[in-house]
């Protein structure tokens, strides 16, 4: 990814538009939205997860048969898969402590912050602080640590 | 127009707000993810965004690693931003109206120059904490609601699909505890 194409960016804007819009029209831009769903007001959550899911999983799955590599990038069509480990239950579990307390996520708290959400700043100041702290922590230990890649 | 495949008294139990925005905001957010995979082969996620910024700002070694992707994080960002504010101003302003889209009533409208913007009434400690948790724990797991939830999910990644379960899970049984303890909203 050392030069980039000219569009690069504006490709990433214009995907970014659509994603908020969808957050906000999907109301998951609101955390009491998000909070009625995990204590079973309204069950609708799992519509935007998944119907999310099924779009990016049809595009991943034929992508690899129509071409090799991205036009702007170059890089090459892959899925997103992850290693498992034990990092993967104790972070998704401290995520959904998070999750659960609060109704935000990162995506869902930037555009929150779009749609005039101003008190949602003290959930971005605390997802910085919260990332910073791991960040830190996980620094000190790097030595005992394999490298992470990818591009999430 | 989208038909409720269940009767329709139990949908008006579980989906008070109907199914149809949820629906197509997830085809709208996943068609964000689809446009940035198309051009660029990347399975974007948001929550990178905060280790990467911290990146300007800090020298760990944790945070130096994003630096290759910190500017167009920021741009993805940014992005996601104005589409909540380009919502708020379409569709949550009144301008656009369509049958797919339910308002509901949480939080607190207000108007600025036109555009009706929203707040919402959860407690700011709640927020504050609850992104603590959420900033670490989305760092320490690999993912997120959209890296995992999304581009994961969609990859049929089985680390992305144990780590969906583990936070939604453990999201359900916070928000129980929490509601039972009387704290709303």
């Amino acid at each position: 990814m050392a030069d980039r194409h000219p569009l690069f960016k504006p490709l990433i804007f214009v995907g970014g538009l659509i994603f908020g819009f969808g957050l906000g029209f999907s109301h998951m831009a609101r955390p009491e939205v998000v909070l009625n769903f995990l204590q079973f007001d309204d069950l609708g959550l799992p519509f935007v997860m998944f119907g999310a899911a099924i779009v990016s999983g049809v595009a991943f799955a034929l992508l690899p048969r129509i071409r090799d590599a991205a036009p702007l990038t170059g890089n090459p069509y892959e899925r997103r898969l992850k290693p498992f480990d034990r990092n993967v239950l104790v972070g998704g579990a401290v995520f959904g402590v998070g999750w659960g307390l609060s109704g935000i996520c990162p995506g869902a708290a930037y555009a929150s912050l779009g749609t005039g959400n101003v008190t949602i700043l003290w959930a971005l100041a605390g997802m910085f602080l919260g990332a910073y702290v791991q960040g830190y922590w996980r620094s000190r230990a790097a030595g005992s640590e394999p490298v992470p890649s990818g591009a999430d | 127009m989208v038909t409720d495949p269940v009767p329709l008294q139990l949908a008006a139990d579980l989906f008070p707000n109907g199914i149809s925005r949820y629906a197509v905001g997830g085809l709208l957010v996943g068609l964000g993810t689809v446009v940035i995979y198309l051009g660029t082969g990347i399975p974007a996620g948001a929550s990178t965004f905060l280790e990467s910024t911290l990146s300007y700002v800090s020298g760990q070694s944790r945070f130096q690693q994003y630096v290759a992707s910190r500017d167009w994080r920021l741009v993805f960002t940014a992005g996601i931003i104005l589409g909540g504010l380009a919502f708020a101003a379409t569709v949550q302003s009144g301008v656009v109206t369509s049958s797919l889209y339910e308002p509901g009533t949480t939080g607190q409208l207000y108007e600025v120059a036109g555009v009706t913007l929203w707040t919402t009434d959860v407690q700011p400690w709640r927020l504050f904490l609850g992104g603590i948790l959420v900033g670490i724990g989305t760092r320490v797991g690999k993912g997120c609601t959209s890296g995992h939830g999304v581009c994961g999910v969609g990859s049929a990644s089985k680390t992305s699909l144990v780590g969906v379960l583990t936070f939604l899970t453990v999201a359900i049984g916070t928000a129980q505890v929490v509601s039972a303890l009387g704290v709303s909203p």
